[in-house]
């Protein structure tokens, strides 16, 4: 059976995610062990709170380097929420003069939405990009967020030799990306182990890109 | 692609017994909130409220039980509110599975347990939760309350909603003590003076008695609709209150 590590890096409700994981038939645990955590079928970077204590944190269990191993190995890496604005350049959260560092797995700068009302707090809709994998069933249903700052473009440009990235849109006061399928580097902004069984469905869906059907 | 208005059913939960009365059809135990919180998420709910109403301290254990046996089974927002003293408490609930953590009281008597707690969790998991009544001794015509509306904190509502957004409350449950129990309507008055004054999210509570109740108070101004007693003696169904909205063009979640 396939295994999926939740980082544990003290920034997320992992309880939640582990719950949500093992409704998808495999096995899940939470942990911040080096080893686990790059063997893993799967990894799920949750995230919550600022930016920046976020991206310390995760260096602090080398949850950079893990990421990045993986990665270069074509592992899957599944960020969420804050989870997946530390996979960007840098942050604009509590920066005085120099943004907060990201991971810098893609470029873009995360900033405070422009809308009347933060955080952006409830159920809304993507626009799901084509052929997505990971809303495949469920491209009409609302997922839940909850943030108050989000990269409002994509600035990764198209490779010939790589499949692009495929990138799906929000909107609440301006359009920003929902969530993001680029080779083993998946992330969504908003909460799929909270935006019930749409959620579990695009759990499922990620799942099934590692998890032999048994 | 418009964010939908929330409606959230509110639990009061009593040394791990749901009371105030529930009259939900098809319960093996209608006293248990483990088994009405997964009710109400069939039922369509967008998120739950549970207020642990225990007096003493001495039942926490048994909130973080039912708080983790129902975010285990249950895949939307899941705020707990009641009691909590210390960021200590908030830590416990969110550990347990809880999303957003309600502050009342002791957010009155010391105003730092917000900021420090929106700090440590972020502001997004932090909901500022205010019983307001009406008077005349203070400059809105409102102030905050404490012991479930009885006593006078001091403050003018308006004046601490705001402080307490300042200081990191990512959101503001705004109880009317005015309306609750009426079954009039939720006090419009006072959501579109908060939704002047203050820019996070507003669970409007209090008054809900009949479905031509909901639409206006998002009119006024709140982005989610709290409710207790009309869901819980089904007397209103949730997806009656969605139907009602959408006929008033505002966005629900199907």
């Amino acid at each position: 059976m396939s295994t999926v590590v939740i980082l544990d890096y003290g920034h997320g409700n992992v309880r939640s995610a582990l719950r949500a994981i093992e409704s998808t038939g495999v096995t899940a645990r939470i942990t911040s062990d080096f080893d686990d955590a790059l063997s893993a079928d799967g990894l799920l970077v949750p995230g919550v709170g600022a930016f920046g204590s976020c991206v310390s944190a995760l260096r602090s269990v080398r949850g950079d380097q893990i990421i990045e191993r993986r990665l270069a190995g074509g592992l899957p890496v599944l960020g969420i929420c804050v989870g997946m604005q530390i996979l960007f350049a840098s942050s604009t959260e509590h920066a005085d003069t120099n943004n907060f560092a990201g991971l810098d797995q893609w470029p873009g700068i995360v900033r405070a939405l422009d809308a009347p009302v933060l955080p952006h707090m409830g159920w809304n809709t993507v626009r799901a990009a084509d052929n997505s994998h990971m809303f495949q069933g469920i491209a009409q249903e609302r997922f839940y967020f909850v943030h108050s700052y989000g990269v409002t473009s994509w600035d990764l440009p198209d490779h010939d030799y790589l499949e692009p990235p495929r990138v799906s849109w929000s909107h609440y006061g301006e359009q920003f990306v929902a969530a993001v399928e680029n080779g083993p580097l998946w992330a969504t902004q908003f909460h799929p182990e909270k935006s019930g069984q749409a959620g579990l469905t695009l759990l499922a869906n990620w799942v099934s890109t590692f998890s032999e059907k048994s | 692609m418009t964010l939908a208005v929330r409606i959230i059913p509110c639990l009061d939960v009593d040394q791990g017994r749901v009371v105030k009365g529930v009259n939900f059809v098809n319960l093996r135990d209608a006293g248990d909130p483990v088994e009405l919180a997964l009710a109400y998420g069939q039922a369509g709910a967008d998120e739950l409220v549970f207020l642990d109403i225990t007096a003493s301290s001495a039942n926490r254990e048994t909130t973080y039980d039912i708080v983790r046996r129902t975010a285990d089974q249950l895949f939307i927002p899941l705020t707990v509110g009641g009691g909590v003293r210390t960021t200590h408490d908030v830590d416990n609930l969110l550990r347990n599975g809880a999303d957003k953590v309600g502050i009342n009281t002791a957010g009155l008597a010391n105003p730092e347990l917000i900021s420090d707690a929106s700090r440590i969790f972020g502001n997004q998991c932090i909901v500022l939760s205010v019983d307001v009544r009406r008077t005349s001794e203070t400059d809105s015509g409102f102030e905050a309350t404490t012991h479930g509306g009885r006593r006078s904190s001091g403050w003018d509502a308006i004046a601490w909603i705001k402080h307490a957004v300042d200081r990191g409350a990512g959101e503001v449950l705004l109880n009317s003590m005015d309306a609750d129990g009426t079954k009039n309507g939720y006090d419009l008055a006072l959501i579109e003076l908060v939704r002047k004054e203050v820019g996070v999210p507003i669970i409007a509570s209090g008054g809900a008695g009949q479905l031509a109740d909901f639409a206006p108070a998002v009119v006024a101004g709140a982005d989610a609709l709290l409710a207790a007693s009309v869901f819980h003696f089904g007397e209103i169904s949730i997806h009656e209150v969605k139907a009602e909205l959408a006929l008033h063009n505002v966005t629900v979640r199907a």
